[in-house]
């Protein structure tokens, strides 16, 4: 069984079918992630980050490391671990519970010339600095007129994580997204992670790196070229984890695996999902969307934050102005409820979105009855 | 050297007011505008008033300059003075637009900081900016096409007031929220530690930003990693239109880092903040950061939109002119010691005038920036990616 697994499928998934077959086989709790490169080396998301920050600090000697209980603690989720022993306390830095302060800081230091790499503990915490994000780094580059550019990375998780309340379960996607100046950055396997982390410190502008904390411990196959340290992958460029030609579902971050799961299930039922997995909100990868909306003529969106403005909102205006000829029903959204996150574990489900809601939007978007559910 | 009086060491008690047997000293004494270049002679000058401290112990209130360097203050700041009133006057024909903060009357801190430090250390302020951008090494014809909005400006017109920038000589500008370039600052001494290039950064704040909280978040990590950052609370008294006594408990921001030594400057007497300046920058590459105190005034009322006498009288406002402004007390220093004659600083203010008036003029003829540049300098890489104006069918850019 898990020889017809090992086969290299590489990028965008050309061999669906094969995908579909092996999946038959295999236990549920394995991920469709996990079956598209060469076999061998397999890595957590928490390895991929810490390889990443490892091999760039290394390679540049500005590039530096900042943020609360990142070095002698070895990072609040251990993303860091090691690299305090391995650079010393100048370049991996504690810094005491003042968001403003030490962003301000960070930023000052890029102006300057260095490459800072500035950890939120969750970005829910990002708020108290979130002026210097926008303010300070974001359009700096544009008020000096190429001046002042600020090479920085922000990154933490960001969104849900579980049972953690209306206070640190946020996502700050739409909010960073909506910004110029920034670039918005979202991995979802280790790949990515390794990818898009390189790819955000060697930027020359200000990178807000959404990561998930539910999403470190996963793990997930890498190639020998996700590997090597000179591995990057490209801002601004989506990836299609899942060919499909029924319906397209675009997501990010922990939704992707959802996503995937989803687009499993709707298989059974003879609706082949192509999934989506945005890697980058901003710039988001409208080519991409469009191209397969126009392949699929259905879109369903999916996030885990707020509905309102949030970004979903903006593929479907994307899709709407760019390929409204082609779409054969109206957009569908899935996102977090409408609600500050509650803690009991049954409110708390229903306010993310789960596979179920993705597969009965997929569903609603090919016109396939799917019972109502009853109103609260 | 023809003049026996100022020979090395000598001192001399200043603010006298001029006895006219000085004004009328025949011309035998002086060579005209040899003082400008003279930086030989050493000039020993008492500053106005003793410098007080907090938990550091003041430098000499003596300080030693030189007649070139005294004449230069003098054309820096009249300049500065003039560059100001003329854009006050730019303002009101609407050839500015939006905010206009003026700095004339606090002149003397950024001449004498400038005199201070080299270009390899760095300044970084508010938006109160633009004679700092001048001292900066700036010049007029960038500062006012950047105030009508002309591509000439040094933000090429893209910034504004408030947002000036002149990075290859150590001026990180021109910040419009209050406060932010507190820790912004902490930042550039942060990276000037980690390069370990023995240079400083001064991070300009007033008394309204004195009371931020950032401030105080910046200032407690710069002085937890001995970072050589200088804070220099302009201290005008007024934070737009609200006394220092009505928003902080205790207006004596030089005592304000606690654990932080401080320094209060008289912010009119220019050596007095060059003195200062330099006594900052061996302390802060040595011990970490310091605040300096600079009391200072500004003529003009916030900015273009406040008159500024709705909460002071103007009374106080003309007598800091007549008391304590700083070109006039630059004057008399030169006059009692002979640098040069009213006539010649006449001439100088007459030159200043011109300068700035064709400035303005050659602003004036600066075209508007091309509609193109609206979408360039957004990234520095933008990877191809489209960006639109307010209707996306109609106005489209690709990011270089």
């Amino acid at each position: 069984m898990f020889g017809i697994v090992r086969r290299r499928i590489g990028f965008g998934a050309s061999h669906a079918s094969i995908l579909d077959r092996c999946l038959h086989g295999i236990r549920p709790a394995l991920s469709t992630s996990r079956c598209y490169s060469t076999a061998g080396k397999e890595m957590t998301v928490r390895e991929a980050l810490n390889s990443a920050l490892d091999e760039e600090m290394s390679a540049d000697p500005k590039v530096f490391l900042m943020g609360e209980e990142v070095g002698e603690y070895q990072g609040a989720y251990k993303i860091s671990k090691g690299l305090l022993e391995k650079y010393g306390p100048e370049r991996v830095l504690d810094t005491p519970i003042t968001e403003a302060g030490f962003t301000g800081i960070g930023v000052g230091a890029a102006y300057y010339g260095l490459r800072p790499v500035i950890e939120f503990m969750t970005f829910n915490f990002s708020m108290q600095a979130i002026d210097h994000i926008i303010n300070s780094a974001a359009k700096s580059n544009y008020m000096s007129a190429g001046q002042i550019s600020v090479p920085i990375v922000f990154r933490g998780p960001n969104g849900a994580a579980a049972g953690v309340g209306a206070q640190h379960s946020q996502c700050y996607a739409a909010w960073y997204a909506s910004c110029p100046g920034l670039k918005v950055l979202a991995p979802y396997s280790s790949e990515d992670s390794r990818g898009l982390l390189k790819a955000a410190i060697r930027d020359p502008d200000p990178v807000v790196f959404l990561e998930n904390e539910l999403l470190y411990g996963e793990s997930f196959p890498v190639s020998a070229e996700v590997l090597d340290s000179s591995f990057s992958l490209p801002i601004g460029k989506a990836k299609i984890e899942r060919e499909g030609k029924d319906v397209t579902i675009t997501a990010f971050s922990k939704m992707v695996g959802y996503a995937l799961k989803a687009a499993e299930i709707l298989a059974k039922e003879g609706i082949s999902a192509e999934v989506i997995n945005l890697r980058s909100i901003r710039p988001l990868d409208k080519p991409t969307i469009n191209a397969s909306v126009r392949k699929t003529n259905r879109l369903v969106t999916v996030e885990e934050g707020f509905p309102q403005h949030g970004v979903g909102a903006e593929i479907c205006t994307s899709v709407v102005t760019e390929s409204f000829g082609y779409l054969d029903a109206p957009v569908e959204r899935i996102a977090g409820a409408d609600v500050p996150m509650p803690y009991a574990a049954n409110l708390e489900r229903m306010a993310v979105p789960q596979v179920e809601d993705i597969v009965q939007a997929a569903k609603r978007a090919c016109y396939r009855s799917v019972p109502i559910a009853a109103a609260a | 050297m023809v003049l026996t009086r100022a020979a090395k060491a000598s001192r001399s008690k200043l603010l006298r007011p001029l006895t006219t047997s000085l004004s009328s000293t025949s011309s035998s004494l002086r060579r005209p505008f040899s003082s400008t270049t003279d930086d030989q002679t050493v000039l020993s000058i008492e500053t106005s008033i003793p410098f007080t401290g907090h938990k550091v112990d003041p430098p000499s209130r003596i300080v030693e300059t030189t007649p070139k360097e005294l004449m230069g203050f003098f054309c820096d700041m009249a300049l500065m003075r003039r560059m100001e009133i003329a854009a006050d006057s730019l303002y009101k024909a609407k050839l500015i637009r939006g905010f206009c903060h003026l700095y004339d009357g606090q002149e003397a801190v950024a001449v004498g900081m400038e005199a201070a430090i080299t270009k390899k250390d760095a300044i970084i302020t508010a938006y109160r900016d633009h004679c700092t951008f001048l001292a900066r090494g700036g010049n007029l014809l960038e500062v006012f096409s950047e105030l009508m909005g002309r591509t000439t400006g040094c933000s090429k017109g893209k910034g504004g007031s408030m947002h000036f920038y002149k990075k290859e000589q150590g001026f990180f500008g021109g910040h419009g929220i209050v406060g932010a370039q507190v820790p912004l600052g902490c930042g550039l001494a942060f990276a000037q530690k980690f390069n370990k290039e023995g240079t400083v950064t001064f991070a300009s704040y007033g008394d309204g930003a004195a009371n931020q909280g950032q401030l105080f978040e910046a200032l407690n990590i710069a002085a937890l990693w001995d970072l050589p950052a200088i804070l220099v609370c302009e201290n005008n008294h007024y934070g737009m239109g609200t006394a220092e006594w009505r928003a902080a408990k205790s207006p004596s921001y030089y005592k304000r880092g606690d654990y932080v030594p401080g320094l209060k400057v008289d912010g009119m007497d220019v050596l007095a903040v060059k003195q200062a300046c330099k006594f900052a920058k061996e302390y802060a590459l040595k011990n970490g950061p310091l605040i300096l105190e600079m009391d200072t005034y500004r003529y003009h009322g916030h900015s273009m939109s406040d008159p500024g006498s709705t909460y002071r009288t103007r009374d106080e406002i003309s007598g800091v002119r007549q008391e304590r402004d700083p070109i006039e007390r630059v004057r008399k220093l030169i006059l009692s010691h002979e640098l040069a004659s009213e006539k010649e600083l006449k001439d100088i203010e007459k030159n200043v005038r011109k300068e700035v008036d064709d400035a303005i003029a050659k602003a004036k003829e600066s075209p508007m920036p091309d509609p193109s540049e609206m979408f360039t300098n957004i990234y520095v890489k933008g990877y191809g990616v489209e960006a639109f104006g307010p209707d996306k069918k109609e106005m489209r850019a690709v990011l270089p």
